[in-house]
């Protein structure tokens, strides 16, 4: 056992009156942690780092990825991946440098003086063995069990403490029983076991949906103030951060930026980038009077320049069915009606269950606007943009492209119909093949659709590459040389070639940084205008939606359960669960530099 | 929440913006040489000893199973019984087997039925296998179904105990033969590794992108999928074709294998040497150590080769 | 569990049949005839030739020949050899040496090549690691016969350590160098795939979950690296006893082990077609059940794979 830690029963009041409330429990001078490449060189991943956490207090660390947050948290606990390694600087934690501890040192320190919420709750649970046995190890670890029985139950109870309910049967259960929101809580309950000091919670919840991220940090949060535990929270959301803790720090390319009381940074920040990351943060939304206005102009000019386009004949219908273009209403581009998809799925026994992953969903899509359909894991968004692009059959229902029923599509139509609507999916580094260039990416539709001779190609190429802003040297390269913005861009670029009139976007900037995410938000908007897109766009972040979309769908266990304009949904939700999905926005509420 | 830095040590920092300048959001790194998948696993293969040993070997291997003459002027089956087991001379600098022929000669011989049973192996395997276990996998329902029983009726007959079941049926045995009845068991393992590979490539985002695209399954299955799923193949390929020259070497040693009268091979002195064994091991020797050498460096090849081509070690 | 159990056995049945018939196909209707094949050097005479062929039911339609040699294995009885022995007798004499044997090299590598696999896992890239990693190389570079020739040599007539050859009885102890001989190939290979398992599961999430825990590094790697690491080498272990089996006839026949592998070496020496193909499929038979052995041994060691 450590010297440090003198009792070894259950925690008792007792215990936090040795500790002097305003000496700092974590302390961290000028940490520097580095990498070691292949190649022998040192990469540094933190650099000068310093920050203070005392007893008792919230402080959170905020930046994108690579920004050496995770690297720090990391080097607190000892337990640097790979080839890290600290190389300057000191870590004290109550007094005594982390740094320079022996082995024993650090493990009798692990657990019971500073426990670990780690960010993957699929990842972070060992598959083979049960619940309990993981749970009760972190009891048995560190001396909080007096036999097996009593691990037993206390695990059960810690289980409940978590939110878990019916805690004696989940005891004996596996890791893949579990939803990530059960198993979240699960390492929630084995990161206090031992009741440490300091919890540190790298990004708990950033895998889970919003209403169970909010019910989770709610009750991280009042468990942690009752044990009076100091939590340092990474995180990559700054509303997240503030809303949480007291006390920010602000990382960016391995060094803090900027640090101080989390009010006063966000309402002044004082560094450019800190400056950079409120203007961005989405569900901030600092500018909603300015992003409205702005929407408007957008959505104005795509609808001239997408009704042109359609009066023209350039339209699928002209093509294939012309006697059905009179029938149709001109603005709907897309009307979706009664879709249904049920899908069978295998259970433990032979037969088949039936699961309705979209029931009886009907909506139209105006050319020109952005329509979003919002909705939680399981929601069954995924599975009704799958069906928009026909890449999956619908069980029932209909949709109707300009006019046309897409079910009744012969081979050539379908050609033609996959031309005019483009998906932009989740992954940037899933949705590019890492054995095509990137020229051959971007040409490979126009290729397959016999549009034009290789030097006009080439030239729509570097059109297309200049549109998405990236330089065309890019063109020789690899998407495993580029960023995963980058990436995005590409898939942009290569889904706008054809010229499509409808773009359906499936949680297209969900994988990415917020400035990047910001960024390609402002690119979509502006392709949107002079190109006179659709976009149909599917996500699971109500922040997202406010900034792009002017028509939303909110989705619930496979219906439709609210559609009205953006702002209609903001201000007046008619549902409780749009409600519910308002309200589970971290730092929806916070006062903010731009409404001043 | 409202007092602001209660504590002396959190007041607020602000980072000198010399020290900590703004790059540009998500700017290009113009720095590196353009390289894809394939180009980067030459880039990291070429630096690796392994590879270097191993290529080195197996090029000169090829070489003496295309141009024995130049290697060994003798002639392998030129033998004279009153040389048997005779010692090192000048010209034989291996000595002579019992049969009194040269065993410098025999073993530079020998390469050409071992490099060519394993080439041709291997390339049968890697035919069949492939195409059963890319239509397996990238097809899927009963087509997988029946492939997946098909592969598993093959592969429950141990690859040595087919061949030698097998290749009793022929009284000729030559090279193709041996090739042929080897890549019947063969086959199985390229199979499972290809259904597989195409079972993991086949739910890729960018898959379903080039079929929202427009293109078609065949096209789908030969210029994505395919090109994907195919590096764990070359590195079972790799490792399978030393494997082959051994089970062909193991067959000659059991007396099934290539017909010691017509065909110079390694697993056919290696059974000659065991009559002399004891006696005179360096019989045994040279042809063992070509062989151990040889399959040696096709497993390190392979070994090199899984590492440049794994997808864990690949940069994002 | 159950489901699972049952279908993994229903997939099993169409691969008994296939298998069964693969290797009967295999013997009677390759090219070559196997009359001849049966006499070996010698050729026939035209009454012989005719008796045979109705001994062993070439007259008959190849399908109805099919059916009773399928009829055959489900009762045990295999016909007779040259030398007037049931085969089913010399079976039962050579099964029980030929699986201490198995038996013996699978102890041998599971011990030895978890153990040594450990420890390079869990040094990865040190001395100890690196030479291993050459040692498992060589050892599966160089062909079994040749490892079995230099073991005999140097330890049995050079050395005079062990006998040379076994006796008749096969005693475990007797057993013991050729079992080493016979099980070290997949001792290569178990230690790399020990290797590999390990220092892959010692960077896994929930290692360093329990590493965060306060556990002792000692319990972090027994309960959560080597508990995970074995599933994928205990499958390999369980499917190898059927491969050591049909494998044992290199080690048999060179340390003259009367075992199955040397009955089967003998028969095919003597050209005995019905005595091969009997041996050969009562071998792929073990084959088959013990991958489905395998199958549920691996469900019970990862509980994801029993809801599946």
């Amino acid at each position: 056992m450590s010297e440090i830690i003198s009792s070894t029963g259950s925690p008792s009041p007792t215990d936090r009156e040795f500790i002097d409330p305003s000496a700092p429990l974590l302390e961290i001078r000028d940490l520097d942690v580095s990498f070691t490449s292949d190649r022998g060189t040192e990469v540094p991943a933190a650099r000068g780092v310093n920050l203070t956490v005392y007893p008792g207090q919230t402080v959170a660390i905020v930046g994108e990825s690579g920004s050496g947050k995770s690297t720090t948290a990391h080097a607190i606990i000892d337990l640097l991946p790979g080839t890290g390694k600290v190389t300057g600087g000191q870590i004290l934690f109550q007094g005594r440098d982390i740094t320079k501890m022996r082995r024993r040192e650090m493990e009798a320190l692990r657990g019971d003086a500073i426990g670990l919420v780690p960010q993957d709750p699929m990842s972070n649970l060992n598959p083979v063995w049960k619940i309990g046995h993981q749970v009760s190890e972190a009891l048995r670890a560190n001396g909080r069990a007096k036999n097996s029985a009593d691990a037993k139950r206390q695990a059960a109870q810690l289980l409940g403490e978590a939110g878990l309910g019916d805690a004696e049967r989940r005891l004996k259960q596996y890791p893949h029983e579990f939803s990530g929101g059960m198993r979240q809580r699960t390492l929630i309950a084995i990161g206090l076991a031992a009741r440490p000091k300091l919890l540190i919670a790298d990004e708990p919840t950033s895998a889970l949906d919003v209403t169970v991220q909010r019910q989770i940090l709610d009750h991280l949060e009042t468990l942690t103030a009752d044990l009076g535990t100091a939590v340092l929270l990474i995180t990559h959301d700054l509303g997240l951060a503030a809303e949480r803790a007291e006390h920010l720090v602000v990382m960016y390319r391995g060094r803090v930026v900027e640090s101080g009381n989390a009010r006063e940074i966000l309402a002044d920040p004082q560094h450019p980038y800190t400056r950079r990351l409120v203007a961005s943060a989405p569900s901030l939304s600092a500018r909603r009077a300015e992003t409205a206005a702005g929407r408007a102009e957008v959505v104005e000019r795509a609808e001239q320049i997408a009704d042109a386009a359609a009066l023209d004949g350039g339209t699928l219908s002209a093509d294939v069915a012309p006697e059905a273009v009179a029938g149709a209403a001109p603005h709907d581009v897309l009307r979706i009606e009664n879709l249904t998809k049920v899908f069978k799925i295998r259970g433990q026994g032979p037969r088949a269950a039936e699961f309705k992953a979209v029931d009886d969903v009907s909506f139209t899509v105006r050319r020109g606007t952005t329509t979003a359909v919002v909705g939680e894991s399981g929601s069954g968004k995924s599975t009704l943009a799958q069906m928009v692009l026909r890449l999956q059959t619908p069980t029932a229902g209909r949709v109707l492209f300009d006019g046309v029923d897409v079910d009744g599509f012969g081979r050539k139509e379908q050609f033609a119909f996959r031309r005019r609507v483009q998906p932009i999916f989740q992954n940037p580094y899933g949705s590019l093949d890492p054995t095509y260039s990137i020229y051959r990416s971007i040409e490979e539709p126009l290729r397959l659709h016999r549009v034009g001779d290789k030097r006009s190609r080439e030239a729509t190429v570097r059109e297309m590459l200049d549109r998405v802003s990236l330089p065309s040297s890019v063109m020789r390269r690899y998407p495993n040389e580029l960023s995963g913005g980058q990436r995005q861009r590409i898939a942009i670029a290569r889904a706008l070639a054809l010229r499509p009139d409808v773009v359906v976007c499936d949680e297209a900037v969900s994988a990415l940084d917020v400035l990047v995410q910001k960024q390609i938000l402002d690119l979509l908007s502006e392709l949107q205008a002079e190109l006179g897109l659709t976009y149909l766009f599917i996500t699971h972040d109500l922040a997202v939606v406010r900034q792009i979309a002017d028509r939303v769908c909110v989705m619930q266990n496979g219906k439709l359960v609210e559609e009205a304009d953006t702002d209609a949904v903001f201000d007046h939700p008619q549902q409780d669960y749009t409600r519910t999905l308002l309200n589970a926005i971290p730092g929806a509420g916070l006062i903010t530099s731009g409404d001043r | 929440m409202s007092e602001s830095a209660l504590f002396e040590a959190q007041t607020r920092f602000v980072a000198d913006l010399e020290e900590t300048p703004l790059g540009t959001t998500d700017q290009v790194d113009e720095s590196t040489p353009p390289g894809g998948l394939w180009l980067e696993a030459w880039r990291t293969l070429r630096r690796r000893p392994l590879f270097i040993i191993s290529s080195v070997i197996i090029l000169l291997l090829l070489a003496v199973a295309l141009f024995p003459g130049v290697f060994a002027t003798q002639d392998p089956t030129h033998c004279e019984l009153q040389n048997s087991l005779a010692g090192s001379t000048a010209g034989h600098p291996f000595g002579f087997d019992q049969q009194g022929c040269d065993i410098y000669s025999r073993v530079i011989h020998g390469a050409r039925a071992s490099v060519s049973v394993g080439v041709l192996t291997t390339t049968i395997t890697v035919l069949i296998g492939g195409v059963i276990g890319a239509l397996a996998g990238f097809y899927g329902g009963w087509l997988d179904s029946v492939l997946a029983r098909v592969t598993d009726i093959f592969f429950s007959v141990p690859l040595l105990l087919g061949a030698i079941v097998c290749m009793q049926a022929f009284p000729d045995k030559t090279v193709v033969v041996v090739a042929l009845v080897l890549a019947v068991f063969g086959w199985p393992q390229v199979a499972r590794i290809m259904r597989g590979s195409v079972i993991s490539v086949r739910s890729a985002e960018y898959v379903t992108a080039a079929t929202a695209l427009g293109a078609s399954r065949t096209k789908v299955l030969l210029r994505h999928v395919l090109p994907n799923a195919i590096p764990p193949v070359i590195v079972i390929a790799t490792v399978s074709l030393g494997a082959f020259i051994g089970a062909e070497a193991t067959l000659s040693f059991l007396g099934i294998g290539l017909n010691p009268a017509t065909t110079v091979s390694w697993g056919g002195d290696i059974n000659q040497a065991q009559n002399s064994l004891r006696s005179d091991p360096a019989v045994l020797l040279y042809p063992a150590a070509a062989l151990t050498l040889t399959v040696l460096s096709f497993i390190m090849l392979g070994d090199a080769v899984r590492e440049a081509l794994d997808p864990k070690s690949r940069k994002r | 569990m159950g489901w699972y159990v049952g279908r993994r056995v229903l997939q099993m049945v169409p691969v008994f049949f296939g298998a069964t018939f693969l290797v009967y196909a295999l013997v009677f209707l390759l090219p070559g005839d196997p009359i001849a094949a049966l006499g070996g050097n010698r050729t026939l005479a035209p009454g012989v030739i005719a008796q045979l062929r109705h001994q062993y039911h070439l007259d008959l339609p190849f399908f109805q020949q099919y059916l009773i040699y399928l009829k055959g294995i489900v009762t045990l009885n295999f016909g007779t050899s040259y030398s007037g022995l049931p085969v089913s007798e010399i079976m039962a004499q050579a099964f029980p040496v030929t699986i201490r044997l198995a038996l013996l090299a699978l102890l041998f590598e599971g011990i030895f090549g978890i153990g040594a696999g450990l420890i390079a896992g869990l040094r990865r890239g040190g001395f100890f690691d690196s030479t291993l990693l050459v040692v498992s190389l060589i050892v599966i570079a160089v062909p079994i016969f040749v490892i079995g020739f230099v073991v005999q040599i140097v330890f049995g007539v050079k050395f005079g350590w062990i006998k040379p050859t076994v006796g008749p009885e096969a005693t475990w102890g007797e057993l013991i160098v050729p079992a080493m001989v016979l099980g070290s190939i997949s001792f290569a290979y178990v230690l790399r795939l020990t290797r590999d398992s390990v220092s892959e599961n010692l960077s896994a999430d929930w290692v360093r979950t329990a590493t965060a825990k306060g556990m002792s590094r000692r319990k972090v790697v027994s309960t959560h690296v080597l508990r995970n690491s074995l599933i994928p080498v205990v499958t390999f272990l369980g499917a190898d006893l059927g491969a050591l089996m049909a494998g044992a006839i290199i080690t048999e026949g060179i340390f003259n082990i009367p075992g199955v592998g040397h009955a089967l070496y003998q028969a095919i020496i003597r050209g005995e077609g019905p005595t091969v193909v009997s041996i050969v499929t009562v071998l792929v038979l073990i084959y088959i059940l013990t991958s489905l052995l395998v199958d549920l041994l691996y469900a019970f060691l990862d509980p994801r794979i029993r809801y599946v």
